[in-house]
């Protein structure tokens, strides 16, 4: 469902605009919104979420689809974790759907996507990997990276059981807000990924805003 | 494929894990009809490799799965391939029964009150046989649930289809590579019967046929060809 924030990016506490191909990893506090921008349209920001006290308890995808009845993520979404806690809800969204399902590139699933020969190209999965490596006080590991939400990316399933690629729905300058209801560490690859038509083969650079309660 | 090399009941409610070698078959039997068998992946080489949902929907563009497909890990290899299936339909979106969800469901049934006719719930089911192999709940990927079928509609709303699989229904896993499975037969979690459902699954192991050029699984998009070829590689001086 679209529906619009009503906070203003000069209120916001934080602001970073995190280029094609990086990652962006912090925590926010409980109570606080975090708007994610897609600054230049049809852009993925693939984002995992994790319980900043216990990062064992993260956002569960199935636990997210199962609860809510729905496969789409958008306003009014509850991010559920693996122990079936509320994270955070999506409380704005212009874009109208964001995807759980596609999970994220990898060195590796390229290969299977695309080709044997595209196994050293950038992958979402190598940024999180990258991430965790230079981050070590939040205790991540590979066993960590898990099944993500593709803000932005529109993969529509069919009643017939196929899951279909179309095109973006995202624009520039559309968003998703999420108010955290615990203190979360936000773990974001902004997707390098140019062997997709969904991004125009183009990634482009994304915001994080942050707004306290 | 061979005779059947080992076979066993896995009655309802309950969870067992075993290591299955490349070229060997896993046949899952619905004994009743309605089962539900939770199953996850691991390379027992690596347990950081698993079973990788998104990754198989999305190389193969299909939210169900059915003869032909491929479940895939993380690192772009084949675990298993779907040679066999008479159900149509398996899902991997919607996890598992918890206890909130049993107690909540079914109302809550106790060890102590009934013994090995309690109410077991998938999640701790794959927590028991996660610890055996010093795994623990974030270890726990999304899941298959086998025999189990979810439509989405337009909208995005989950449909849990009833009767998807009747007696004697099965599912034929080639293992491609050695790979851990653990499994459980606690019930759906969108299953909407009034009372608890408990449905047992037989299962056996077969040998495999070797896997020929026209394979179907190996055929069925050309991603699967690549994914074989991944395996392939991986295995390179390793006689089958």
């Amino acid at each position: 469902m679209i529906k619009e924030s009503a906070l203003v990016p000069e209120d916001a506490v934080f602001r970073k605009t995190v280029s094609a191909g990086d990652y962006f990893i912090d925590t926010i506090n409980a109570g606080q919104t975090i708007r994610i921008l897609d600054l230049e349209g049809n852009q993925a920001a693939d984002t995992l979420f994790y319980r900043a006290e216990d990062p064992s308890e993260r956002y569960s995808a199935m636990d997210t689809i199962r609860e809510q009845g729905n496969v789409y993520l958008t306003t009014g979404t509850k991010l559920m974790t693996n122990e079936s806690n509320v994270l955070l809800e999506i409380v704005a969204d212009t874009c109208g759907r964001h995807d759980t399902l596609g999970g994220a590139c990898a060195t590796e699933s390229n290969t299977v996507r695309y080709a044997l020969e595209k196994k050293c190209m950038h992958a979402c999965r190598d940024s999180w990997m990258l991430a965790v490596a230079e981050n070590e006080e939040y205790g991540l590991n590979k066993g960590d990276i898990t099944h993500n939400i593709n803000f932005f990316m529109n993969v529509p399933i069919t009643i017939d059981g196929e899951l279909t690629f179309e095109d973006g729905i995202s624009a520039p300058g559309k968003y998703v807000e999420l108010k955290a209801m615990m203190d979360t560490i936000v773990l974001i690859s902004n997707c390098p990924q140019l062997n997709n038509p969904c991004n125009g083969y183009n990634p482009t650079p994304v915001e994080v805003l942050v707004w306290d309660e | 494929m061979s005779d059947v090399l080992y076979e066993d009941e896995l009655a309802a409610a309950c969870h067992w894990s075993l290591r299955m070698k490349r070229g060997t078959v896993l046949r899952v039997i619905d004994k009743e009809g309605g089962a539900n068998v939770g199953m996850l992946f691991y390379n027992p080489e690596n347990l950081l490799e698993r079973y990788n949902a998104p990754d198989t929907l999305k190389c193969q563009h299909t939210f169900k799965i059915t003869k032909g497909h491929c479940l895939y890990s993380d690192m772009g290899r084949i675990f298993c391939s779907v040679i066999n299936d008479t159900v149509g339909w398996h899902e991997t979106a919607c996890g598992n029964t918890t206890k909130k969800i049993v107690k909540q469901k079914w109302g809550e049934r106790t060890y102590q009150e009934y013994r090995n006719e309690w109410q077991q719930n998938g999640y701790s089911s794959f927590l028991v046989e996660l610890a055996k192999y010093g795994l623990a709940k974030q270890d726990m990927a999304a899941n298959l649930n086998l025999f189990s079928k979810v439509e989405v509609n337009d909208t995005g709303d989950l449909q849990y289809c009833p009767g998807n699989s009747n007696a004697g229904d099965y599912i034929d896993l080639r293992f491609e590579m050695d790979t851990l499975v653990l499994l459980h037969t606690c019930p759906h979690p969108l299953n909407p019967e009034p009372e608890y459902p408990r449905r047992a699954v037989n299962y056996q192991i077969l040998k495999a046929d070797p896997v020929a050029d026209d394979d179907y699984c190996k055929n069925l998009c050309a991603e699967n060809q690549r994914g074989f070829k991944n395996n392939e590689i991986y295995h390179l001086g390793v006689d089958l």
